[in-house]
């Protein structure tokens, strides 16, 4: 085998739970492991340990045995290890440590002592396997979110590593990057036999990839084995671990749970949930299917028109608007290109795009951070406006220095005020994050804009920050919120806004733009083929649950 | 979003940036030294005037620019010091009487002069290293030196790349605080709160960096380099290097194989030859008198058509290598 644990137990110094708890397992060579989880259970500490990191670089107490292509992780430290594993963590801004890509792809080899032209041939061929070779000569700090990220699986790849541990990293990745980087995970284990040990939240991504599953529960392994069982497992004991298309199944009451879009569709198909697609009578294109679905089909959630009317506010004064907003880099592009958006009071917004597509900064216009090369924005009042990491907002010991009681009330935090923000869990900082940036005295602010909000975040937490998001918008905000998550932007927005190259290049309610695509899809709606509109898992069991309905909207 | 104010490489489309590391740093190097050689105003005048046009020409103007601004905010004060400081100097234009054990406040021209000669030296230092950092690639340079001293160099190489990384989360901090709707940094807590933030944050930077070096062998690379180059059996100086651990055998199979360097390239040619003429041209005007230049004294200055072609002769030999943009790409 080429990882093995056996029976670990490790606590963090001064911790008195354990992180890991007896944990006991072996992964043969050219696995593709997947780790589940909710935040918190020992993902991340189980692949520090896989790499020497737990215990020599974090300390605390060790007890068990790791071992890692037959080196005991006890004798041998992560220096030594990483000649056999590389390692990709989710923030890919503290993996890159040299000022050029070259560089970086270079590092690993040099420091093991590679011949010149060893070096060289290593960063050329990692660079073609990764399509980073047109990077190789670009600084580091000027690079995408998505490239850094490509570019740090380069550096932990550039050796050859037998085991390739990967820690989230397709969450700040938009659905694209998001499912290229899986591909490109699948390619590597497919054709260079390399083990793979993947921690994500969204299994949806990945798990039709997976060759085996470990679920993680307070540090335990909760669950170990393929994918079918984890998905007949999770609905058992922990639905938050489901899939959307599990869920889906579940809630239609069909078996088995799919892995994926394909073995659900051919479920449904082998059921007659679906028409036949070699039967040139009932077939439809995906297009043909999505179109005709949304003219035609009886709605679960009906989707309301444009502007004022999508969810948002008749008559009411914009809460929002962007007229014409450009902003132009003085030596660079234009990231934004002439953006006209309205939102009402009460409307709840996602804005999707790619990685550079333009979300942060039109948030950042909309706030007043940045102000407009040409164009304008008005604004009812205060535009409260999270960003991506909540941690920036965090300077205080205690969470109630960090926000008025009020607010801390608003968003459930008020037990918490005497503990320290950097104690909180992920879903609880951005619980805090929200309730500094929207402050709890007063009247609320008319807009709310959240930036990336689910980064890292599990099922649960997503769910509850879209209650969250919901319930604001009942009250009347206007809320707009920048994702790269489908499912959760299905779950709070009733419109969504597509952006590409810093154009809006389509607006229109969630149903009619999360439905039927490819990447700007949620899993329930390719699954379906976007009939119905139906996006989450609920909608789409009801449509199940009549299949006279579905085969109608369908065929 | 944000971008940080801070000087930092960044690869542009210029014959500067394409030169390789080393050549660029000899080239800037040269170039300072031409400015602690040259006295006379004129020449390096021109000199000054070469720096910036090869920042514009190699795309960083607008930041060269920036630092002019800074050097004359450094530069008058300079004036002012060597005025009021020097006692030497005959042609007295202001008398402040008997300054005790300071002697006789006497303010002269010759000090005036020299002190801008001096301010006009040191902005010619700022733009000149303000041009380097931003067109010298640190990585190119610094990977010559680990042969020397693998650590130091990594760890310099480590430095600047961090410094953007940090510019970068402080911009952040600093944004998110914009965000509030009160003021968190309000009263000495909410600074020293603030304060803390900041370096809790570098340090949890730092933390994360030293685990991923810590993953790329930098522990092992110590081992393995813990002996200079030069001391080691001669045998042993080829471009294979010491390795241990459990991967010497499987890296010795590259021993053989040989790195074809890089070839000299028309840009690395050009700029070499103008680190050749700099210095040659500012040294003969120093030696010919062309560039003559005393304070003390009297003023003395050398303004004939020997200087003017000097001056020209060094704004050409600085900017020459730009000419060719053949071959340049991104």
């Amino acid at each position: 085998m080429i990882v093995s644990f056996d029976h670990v137990t490790y606590h963090y110094p001064g911790a008195k739970a354990p992180a890991l708890d007896d944990v006991s397992f072996e992964l043969e060579a050219g696995e593709f492991c997947l780790l589940a989880g909710l935040s918190g259970h020992g993902k991340t500490t189980l692949l520090h340990a896989a790499c020497g990191l737990v215990p020599h670089f974090h300390g605390g107490t060790f007890a068990g045995t790791v071992s890692l292509a037959g080196l005991d992780t006890r004798e041998h430290g992560p220096a030594h290890l990483g000649g056999h594993v590389g390692v990709l963590f989710q923030d890919p801004e503290t993996q890159l440590v040299m000022s050029s890509v070259r560089a970086e792809l270079a590092l690993a080899l040099e420091s093991r002592g590679h011949s010149a032209a060893a070096v060289a041939r290593g960063v050329e061929e990692v660079a073609l396997a990764l399509g980073i070779d047109a990077l190789l000569d670009r600084s580091t700090h000027e690079l995408s979110g998505g490239e850094k990220q490509r570019v740090a699986l380069g550096a932990a790849l550039a050796g050859r590593p037998q085991v390739v541990l990967l820690d989230e990293p397709t969450s700040q990745l938009d659905p694209v990057a998001g499912e290229e980087l899986i591909g490109l995970l699948r390619r590597l284990n497919e054709e260079w036999e390399t083990t793979i040990v993947l921690a994500e939240h969204r299994l949806e991504r990945c798990l039709g990839a997976a060759d085996r599953v470990i679920s993680l529960e307070a540090g335990r392994v909760a669950h170990d084995g393929d994918p079918k069982s984890f998905l007949k497992w999770a609905a058992q004991h922990e639905p938050a671990l489901q899939t959307p298309g599990a869920k889906l199944f579940a809630l239609a009451g069909l078996k088995p749970a799919p892995t994926g879009v394909k073995q659900a569709r051919s479920t449904l198909r082998a059921r007659g949930l679906l028409p036949d697609e070699m039967d040139p009578l009932t077939s439809a294109t995906p297009a043909e299917d999505r179109d005709r679905a949304l003219a035609e089909s009886p709605r679960p959630e009906r989707a309301p028109g444009l502007r004022g009317l999508l969810g948002g506010r008749k008559g009411a004064p914009p809460a929002l608007r962007l007229k014409g907003v450009w902003h132009e880099l003085r030596d660079g592009p234009a990231i934004l290109r002439g953006v006209d958006l309205t939102l009402a009071p009460g409307e709840s917004v996602a804005l999707m795009g790619r990685n550079g597509a333009g979300k942060s900064t039109l948030l950042r216009h909309a706030a007043g951070l940045m102000e407009p090369t040409r164009g304008r924005v008005e604004r009812a009042g205060r535009v409260a406006l999270l960003l991506q990491n909540p941690g920036d907002y965090l300077i205080h010991e205690r969470v109630g220095e960090e926000a008025s009681p009020a607010a801390l009330a608003a968003v459930g935090l008020a037990a918490m005020a005497e503990r320290n923000p950097k104690d909180l869990s992920g879903g609880e900082r951005q619980r805090l994050a929200l309730a500094i940036v929207t402050g709890g005295d007063g009247d609320p602010p008319p807009v709310l804009a959240l930036d990336e909000p689910t980064r890292g975040m599990d099922r649960g937490a997503k769910a509850e920050l879209a209650r969250e998001v919901r319930r604001r918008a009942e009250q009347g905000q206007a809320v707009i919120v920048a994702t790269h998550d489908p499912e959760f932007a299905a779950a709070c927005a009733n419109r969504a806004v597509l952006l590409a190259d810093g154009r809006v290049i389509a607006d229109g309610s969630a149903a009619e733009l999360l439905a039927g695509g490819w990447y700007f899809a949620t899993e329930t709606a390719r699954i379906l083929g976007g009939a119905g509109g139906a996006l989450l898992p609920e909608q789409g069991a009801e449509l199940l649950r009549s299949p006279r309905t579905l085969l109608e909207v369908v065929a | 979003m944000r971008t940080t104010r801070l000087l930092f490489y960044r690869r542009l489309a210029s014959p500067l940036h394409a030169t390789r590391g080393g050549v660029g740093a000899v080239w800037a190097l040269v170039l300072t030294a031409a400015a602690l050689i040259l006295y006379n105003p004129l020449p390096l005048a021109a000199l000054a005037l070469a720096v910036l046009g090869a920042g514009a020409c190699a795309g960083v103007g607008r930041q060269l620019a920036g630092t002019l601004r800074t050097a004359l905010i450094v530069g008058l004060p300079i004036v002012a010091i060597n005025v009021l400081a020097s006692r030497e100097g005959l042609t007295v234009f202001a008398r402040l009487g008997d300054l005790g054990p300071f002697g006789q406040g006497n303010l002269t021209v010759e000090a005036v002069v020299y002190g801008a000669v001096i301010a006009l030296k040191v902005t010619l230092l700022m733009l000149i290293t303000t041009l380097a950092s931003l067109a010298v690639d640190p990585d190119e340079l610094l990977r010559g030196f680990r042969r020397l001293s693998f650590r130091s160099a990594l760890t310099a190489s480590l430095a600047t790349r961090m410094i953007p990384v940090l510019g970068a989360d402080a911009g952040r901090l600093a944004e998110a605080q914009r965000t509030r709707p009160d003021d968190p940094a309000r009263g000495v807590r909410g600074r020293v709160a603030l304060l803390s933030a900041i370096v809790g944050g570098s340090l949890e930077r730092a933390m994360e960096v030293a685990a991923t070096l810590e993953l790329r062998g930098f522990a092992v690379a110590a081992e393995g380099r813990s002996r200079s180059w030069w001391l080691r059996p001669w045998g042993s100086r080829g471009s294979g290097t010491h390795t241990p651990g459990p991967r010497a055998g499987r890296l010795n199979q590259h021993r053989s194989a040989r790195r074809v360097g890089r070839p000299w390239s028309r840009h690395d040619l050009g700029f070499l030859c103008s680190a050749l003429a700099v210095p040659a041209l500012a040294l003969a005007g120093r030696l010919s008198g062309a560039a003559s230049f005393e304070a003390y004294p009297l003023v003395k200055m050398q303004v004939g058509a020997s200087t003017f072609v000097l001056c020209a002769a060094l704004i050409a030999a600085v900017l020459l290598p730009f000419a060719d943009r053949r071959g340049i790409d991104r």
